[in-house]
């Protein structure tokens, strides 16, 4: 803990934090309702080996990105603490 | 049907859990609430993946797709997506909040126990519909594979969970969960293995499942297509749900998951955000490999069990098996796979000969040679009967069974945690006897896991009878995602949301699912009346803007919330300020 963190150093630490969680969630709906449910029919014009793409992303492809998601956030938010001394 | 390999699995699984739980037996109310605040973050990841994966998830969900299609997708995307928004909306922010339960948080947030009241009977109601299923899954389990009668069934399995879950509080079911996730994972995958290799070839179910049908130089999706088409169903890769349906049944159950208080207090168990945050990441991982082999194991089933028993020459029960069957395939013709023989007993397959040939025909409402349907199976025989269909060996059948115990047992601990800790510290100790002390808390959160026992067993009992455990699901993600998440969203990311404004929207998503779910489930079942043309199912995703909506609106209405509140907001946000 650092007893030195303005409230400056918070508030932007707040809104990068804000600005991730936002853009982390557009990949979600795009991936999940974007490329499984409204475009499916589009991306079924190619394939995942045998599956078609939309039905491939709403039965598999969608989860995979879940996950790198999460990790990517892990990693991103220990960035965003170091960078403005919040438990960094 | 005693299977002396199932015998040995369960039993062998039971001594496990029950030694687990003598080892990590609870000293104190942070030990048997939140496991001391120091679970590491993978074992923390693997004990949520078996808390959130039910009976449901294990013995139905592969069912159902097989059946559904592309339509299951909503499973699919729904139970994994609602981690994202666990893990960047609330989990990290509640472990910072560094309390007990979603009561707690809800109480403490906004500085009200009438708050915290209302938050306590949206996680009894939550998790005691939730836990009827685990139970009614447990009772089924026993009856099918040891040949007890269902209620034995699930008394066995109450007094398993009692035994660890009053004895260790959430230190022994947190270990527990470990084992149980490893029994569950290996059962799921042993028997996909073995199918995508006899169906594809490829020993990767996830790679099986895009690759192409083994010999005969289609893709096996193209081939199931045209299996479930000339029998008269809809293609596999199609759905007869509208895609505003689709759409609201995903959403329902991703910010349902993500309001679940199982799920939630699992996160409270871990050191820090980060850990918290790291540690959804793992679950995720954990839940994914079932979650992916899944719709391969439910795509393999359908084309296994469209291969075995469609236009197989019935055998009736008063017949000689051997005899008769050598006789049909002397003859050149299929005799009823044994399997089938095996399951009818349970009333999990039935055959009837409508047109009196003495076979058994498997057909869609569309069939092209106009013929009727004969053969109705049930969602879960699919799992079941799975490593029989494939001719698996008869150690991988008892592996299944305790896979399946492991499933129901884990969550049903969890849920039994969230009812505890409601009635013993948000009810007792936060509310009604506030000068409690520690030990007697932890007596009484003892006894309010043994009645909680206690009750979901007669709840698992008296569904039975109802056969209403399906539907009532519907009411678990509903009511998670319309009461639960919009005030612990808007509690952490909108400083302004007052107690009032709490109030109003919990009552409003509580009120309002269970209102409309109940409508439509029970009194007017006909699709056609439905608003926007949402399904109960997805309903709670409306609902959830329409509770956060009245809860704005009040908060704007009434007086802003007090200055230790916003300072509480701001330290949940920012931790060091």
């Amino acid at each position: 803990m650092q007893e030195n963190t303005s409230a400056d150093e918070g508030r932007a630490y707040w809104q990068a934090t804000i600005r991730l969680t936002i853009g982390l969630l557009v990949i979600w709906f795009a991936v999940s309702f974007g490329a499984g449910i409204l475009f499916r029919d589009f991306l079924d014009q190619w394939a995942v080996g045998g599956a078609p793409l939309g039905f491939w992303f709403a039965q598999q492809g969608s989860i995979y990105v879940f996950v790198v998601l999460i990790f990517v956030y892990c990693w991103a938010m220990r960035r965003i603490e170091k960078k403005h001394g919040v438990r960094g | 049907m005693l299977d002396p390999w199932t015998l040995f699995f369960v039993v062998t699984t039971f001594a496990l859990y029950i030694g687990i739980a003598i080892w990590a037996r609870a000293g104190s109310t942070d030990d048997f609430y939140v496991a001391g605040h120091d679970v590491h973050p993978t074992v923390n990841g693997m004990a949520t993946a078996a808390d959130w994966m039910s009976a449901a998830s294990f013995l139905s969900m592969a069912g159902l797709i097989a059946f559904m299609g592309y339509g299951g997708s909503v499973y699919l995307m729904g139970w994994t997506g609602g981690y994202v928004l666990l893990a960047l909306l609330l989990a990290p922010f509640l472990r910072e909040f560094g309390k007990f339960t979603v009561p707690d948080f809800v109480g403490d947030r906004y500085y009200s126990t009438t708050a915290r009241v209302i938050a306590v009977v949206c996680a009894l109601f939550v998790s005691f519909t939730y836990i009827a299923g685990q139970m009614k899954g447990v009772g089924v389990a026993f009856s099918g594979f040891l040949g007890v009668p269902f209620e034995w069934g699930i008394i066995i399995g109450m007094v398993i969970v009692f035994f660890y879950a009053v004895l260790g509080g959430m230190k022994g079911i947190t270990y527990t969960q470990v084992a149980q996730y490893c029994v569950l994972i290996f059962a799921f995958t042993v028997p996909a293995i073995f199918m995508s290799l006899i169906i594809t070839g490829n020993p990767v179910p996830q790679l099986g499942f895009i690759g192409e049908a083994k010999g005969e130089g289609v893709s096996m999706l193209a081939k199931l297509n045209t299996v479930v088409t000339d029998l008269g169903f809809l293609e596999y890769t199609e759905t007869n749900k509208s895609m505003t349906d689709m759409f609201c049944i995903t959403a329902a159950l991703m910010f349902g998951t993500a309001g679940l208080p199982h799920v939630i207090i699992r996160f409270f168990t871990v050191k820090s955000a980060d850990a918290a945050r790291v540690s959804a990441g793992w679950a995720l991982i954990f839940i994914a490999i079932l979650y992916t082999t899944a719709p391969a194991v439910g795509a393999f089933a359908r084309i296994n069990f469209i291969d075995t028993v469609n236009e197989a020459t019935y055998i009736a029960d008063d017949e000689d098996y051997d005899a008769r069957s050598a006789e049909i395939e002397a003859a050149g013709g299929k005799p009823v796979p044994q399997w089938y023989k095996d399951w009818e007993p349970t009333g999990l397959v039935a055959f009837e000969d409508k047109n009196g040939d003495g076979l058994m025909q498997y057909r869609g409402p569309n069939a092209p040679d106009g013929l009727e349907n004969e053969v109705s199976p049930n969602n879960d025989i699919f799992v079941l009967a799975n490593p029989q269909i494939a001719n698996l060996p008869g150690w991988v059948i008892g592996l299944v069974v305790a896979g399946g115990l492991a499933a129901a047992l884990s969550t049903a601990a969890g849920l039994l945690m969230v009812i505890s800790s409601a009635v013993s510290h948000d009810l007792c100790r936060r509310t009604l006897f506030k000068s409690m002390d520690d030990k007697t808390e932890l007596r009484v959160a003892r006894g309010a896991a043994a009645g909680a026992v206690f009750a979901a067993g007669l709840l698992g009992i008296f569904s039975n009878s109802l056969g209403f455990v399906a539907q009532v699901v519907a009411f678990a993600f509903g009511l998670a995602a319309a009461s639960l998440f919009p005030v612990i969203f808007l509690g952490i990311f909108w400083k302004r949301m007052n107690k009032e404004g709490a109030i109003a929207s919990m009552l409003t998503g509580l009120i309002a699912t269970f209102g409309y779910i109940y409508w439509f489930k029970f009194v007017d079942t006909d699709p056609a009346h439905w608003l926007f043309g949402v399904s109960p199912e997805g309903i709670g995703f409306v609902f959830m803007w329409l509770a956060a909506g009245v809860g704005i609106v009040t908060t704007l209405a009434t007086k802003p919330p007090p200055q230790e509140i916003l300072e509480l907001v701001q330290k949940i946000r920012v931790p060091t300020s």
